[in-house]
C-alpha cells in the first residue's frame, strides 16, 4: 500500500541502534544479544510470537529496563543507564499495549499533559495563571487542537477518557504521544483488540504521522497484514533472540520465521 | 432553562480554558463573594461568624491542602493535623521573635515552614505509595505531636504548655488576641481563604495540576511523558503542607485564640481526610462541601431541638446529632462514592438540560 518511498528513507542514518542487548530477570532471559537499528524516517516493525521479548525491547529503548549488557546508541550518543523521563527529554514517545492513559482527566488534559516538557513557565507564574503562563497554555492548546483535528477526536475533547470506548482511548493515547513531538515513536500493539474499521483508521494515522511529520516509528504488532503493509523493515524476535531482520518480503520468506510462527515440521 | 451555556460562544482558547467558562457560574461566584464580604458582616452576630463561618473557612482551607495531595496527586496522608500544627507553632515563634511584623504576613509565612516539614516527610513517597505511604505520614504525625508537647521552646515555655496568642494589631485594629472582634478575624480569614483558593485553582488548572493528576492516574506513563515523579510528588507535599500550615496558624491565631498540642492530634488528620473524601477527591469545591457537611451540619442539628421546642435533653440531642451525621455520611457515600462535588456536577448537568431528562 505504501509508496516505495521506503527505499529513500531506508538510506537514512540510524536514529537508534541497539547492539548486543541482553536482559534478564533473575534467571529468566528476556533478551539475548539482540542487535538492530532504527533509521531516521522509517516505520520499523518488531514482531514475534508471544513472549518473544518485543515489549521488553521497547522497555529497554525507553529506559524502563536497564539491560545487563549491550549498548544503545540514540541520536549518535551512547547511553548508559537512563530513566524514562530522560528518554522523553531525548525525544522518545511511547504508547502501551494495554493503555496507560490518565483515566481521570479529559482527552484535552491528557494530550496537554503530553506537552509538559515543552512548557517552561515557572511555578510563580503558574500560581497566577496570568500573563505568560496563560499565553503559554493557550499556545499549547492550539497545538493540541491540531492533533485533535488530525486524529478526529474533536467530539470527545472534554470527555473523561476513562469513559471512552477502547478504540478511542487508543487514539487519545496516540495523541498524547504525538503531543510530545517525538523523534522516535514507539507503538506497542496499536491495533490490539480493534475491529477492521478501527484498524484501518489507526493504520492511516500511523502512515500520516510518518509521512506528514516525518516521525520515525517503531511498532509491535500481531496483525501480519498490517505489519507487512505499514512497515519499511521488520525485525523478528523469538525467545529473546533476533531470528530475522529485513524488508517485509524478505522476512516473510525467511525459514526461521516460518518455523517460529508455524512450529517445526518433523 | 436558566442554567445553560447555549448562545455563549467562545471565540478564543483562553475563554474556553477559563476556570468558569459559563456566565451563570461567574455570576454565582460573584454573588457568593458579595454575600461573604457584605451580607454576612452586616447581619452576622458573634455566633455566626465565630462559631460557623471562621472554622468552616479554616477547615475548607485545610481540606483543600489535603485534597491537593490526596485528591490531585494520589498520595494518601495522615499527617494533616501535624502539618497544621507546624504552621501554628511556626507562627507563634515568628511573631514572638518579630512582634512588629504584621501577623497576617506571619500566618502566610508559617505555611512555608510547614512546607519544608512536609517535603521532609514526603521523601518516602518516592518508594512507597497507598496505605504504606499513609503509615509513613502517620510517623510524621506522631513525631511532630511529640515535638509540640516535649519542646517547651515551641510554646514559649508557657506554664500551661499551650499556645497563648498575643495581641497583635494591624493599623490600630486588634487582629489577634482576646480583644480582636470576630468581624476583623472573619474578614482576615475570608480574604486569605479566597486568595489561596484562587491560587489553588490556578495551580490545578495549569501545567502543575496536570502533572499531579498524571502521577495520580498512571505514574509510569507520567514518567514517560517527561515528568520527574519524585520532584512532582515533593512539590505536591510542599504546596499541600503550605495550605495546611496556613490553616493551622489561622485556626489558633484567628479562631481559638490559644491551643494545646491535642488540637493537632491524629483526630484532626482524620477529620480533614473525611472532609476531603466526602466532599470529593480531586475537586476544590468538594473541599468546601466536605467541610460544610462535617463541621456545619452537626452545629445546625444541635440547634434544631432548642429552636423548635423539641422536648429532648441536651445530652440526648448531642448523641442524636452524631447518629444522624454518621448516617448521612453513609447515605452520601452510598449514593455517590465520588463525593458531594460529583453530586453537585450531576445536579448542574440536570439543570442544564432541564426540562428534558437528557
Amino acid at each position: 500500500m505504501r509508496e516505495p518511498a521506503a527505499n529513500e528513507t531506508a538510506l537514512g542514518e540510524a536514529l537508534l541502534a541497539a547492539e548486543d542487548v541482553s536482559l534478564s530477570f533473575g534467571g529468566v532471559r528476556a533478551l539475548t544479544g539482540v542487535s538492530f537499528d532504527i533509521r531516521k524516517g522509517e516505520i520499523r516493525a518488531i514482531i514475534g510470537p508471544n513472549g518473544a521479548g518485543k515489549t521488553s525491547m521497547l522497555n529497554v529503548v525507553n529506559g524502563f529496563y536497564q539491560p545487563q549488557s549491550g549498548r544503545i546508541t540514540f541520536k549518535g550518543e551512547v547511553r548508559k543507564s537512563m530513566r524514562p523521563y530522560a528518554a522523553a527529554r531525548g525525544g522518545i514517545a511511547r504508547t502501551f499495549q494495554n493503555l496507560a492513559l490518565f483515566r481521570g482527566m479529559t482527552t484535552l488534559d491528557n494530550i496537554l499533559a503530553g506537552r509538559t516538557l515543552k512548557m517552561h513557565r515557572g511555578f510563580f507564574w503558574q500560581l497566577l495563571r496570568y500573563g505568560p503562563a496563560l499565553r503559554e497554555e493557550v499556545e499549547h492548546r492550539r497545538r493540541v487542537e491540531e492533533i485533535i483535528d488530525f486524529l478526529e477526536i474533536a467530539a470527545i475533547r472534554k470527555v473523561q477518557v476513562g469513559r471512552l470506548p477502547y478504540g478511542l482511548q487508543k487514539r487519545v493515547e496516540l495523541g498524547r504521544a504525538l503531543a510530545m513531538e517525538p523523534d522516535l515513536l514507539l507503538l506497542d500493539e496499536p491495533m490490539a483488540g480493534m475491529n477492521l474499521e478501527e484498524k484501518e483508521d489507526m493504520s492511516r494515522f500511523i502512515i500520516d504521522v510518518n509521512q506528514q511529520y516525518g516521525t520515525t516509528i517503531a511498532l509491535i504488532e500481531h496483525d501480519m497484514g498490517v505489519v507487512m503493509d505499514l512497515s519499511d523493515r521488520v525485525v523478528v524476535l523469538d525467545y529473546g533472540r533476533k531470528i530475522a531482520d529485513g524488508t517485509p518480503d524478505e522476512v516473510k520468506r525467511d525459514k526461521d520465521v516460518i518455523r517460529a510462527y508455524l512450529g517445526e515440521t518433523h | 432553562m436558566l442554567y445553560r451555556e447555549v448562545g455563549q460562544y467562545k471565540s478564543s482558547y483562553a475563554a474556553d480554558m477559563a476556570v468558569f467558562p459559563i456566565l451563570q457560574d461567574r455570576i454565582g461566584i460573584a454573588v457568593i463573594l458579595v454575600i461573604a464580604y457584605v451580607v454576612f458582616p452586616l447581619i452576622g452576630n458573634d455566633f455566626l461568624l465565630n462559631t460557623i463561618l471562621i472554622p468552616f473557612l479554616i477547615f475548607s482551607l485545610a481540606a483543600i491542602g489535603l485534597n491537593l495531595l490526596t485528591g490531585y496527586t494520589g498520595l494518601l496522608s495522615l499527617g494533616t493535623g501535624a502539618f497544621m500544627g507546624v504552621g501554628a507553632y511556626a507562627c507563634l515563634k515568628l511573631t514572638t521573635i518579630f512582634p512588629h511584623v504584621n501577623i497576617l504576613i506571619w500566618v502566610l509565612v508559617s505555611g512555608l515552614f510547614s512546607s519544608a516539614v512536609g517535603v521532609l516527610f514526603g521523601l518516602p513517597s518516592l518508594r512507597i505509595k497507598g496505605f504504606y505511604l499513609a503509615v509513613a505520614t502517620l510517623a510524621a504525625q506522631f513525631f511532630l505531636e511529640w515535638c509540640f508537647i516535649r519542646i517547651p521552646w515551641l510554646y514559649n515555655y508557657s506554664v500551661s504548655g499551650a499556645i497563648e496568642v498575643p495581641l497583635r494589631t494591624f493599623m490600630g485594629v486588634p487582629m489577634t488576641g482576646p480583644t480582636a472582634t470576630s468581624l476583623t478575624r472573619y474578614l482576615a480569614v475570608l480574604t486569605i481563604v479566597v486568595v489561596l483558593t484562587w491560587v489553588a485553582s490556578n495551580i490545578v488548572h495549569g501545567r502543575i495540576g496536570r502533572m499531579w493528576m498524571s502521577v495520580r492516574d498512571m505514574d509510569l506513563a507520567a514518567e514517560l511523558i517527561g515528568i520527574r515523579l519524585f520532584r512532582t510528588k515533593l512539590l505536591a507535599f510542599a504546596v499541600s503542607s503550605f495550605y495546611c500550615g496556613v490553616a493551622g496558624a489561622m485556626m489558633v491565631f484567628l479562631w481559638y485564640g490559644g491551643a494545646e498540642a491535642e488540637v493537632f492530634a491524629i483526630d484532626q488528620s482524620f477529620l480533614i481526610l473525611f472532609m476531603v473524601i466526602i466532599g470529593g477527591l480531586g475537586t476544590l469545591i468538594g473541599s468546601f462541601f466536605g467541610s460544610a457537611l462535617i463541621y456545619i451540619l452537626p452545629i445546625g442539628l444541635r440547634l434544631i431541638p432548642g429552636n423548635f421546642g423539641v422536648p429532648i435533653r441536651p445530652a440526648a440531642a448531642e448523641q442524636l446529632t452524631f447518629v444522624i451525621v454518621g448516617a448521612l455520611i453513609i447515605v452520601f457515600l452510598v449514593v455517590e462514592p465520588n463525593g458531594l462535588a460529583r453530586l453537585w456536577q450531576i445536579g448542574k448537568q440536570k439543570l442544564r438540560v432541564w426540562p428534558f431528562p437528557y
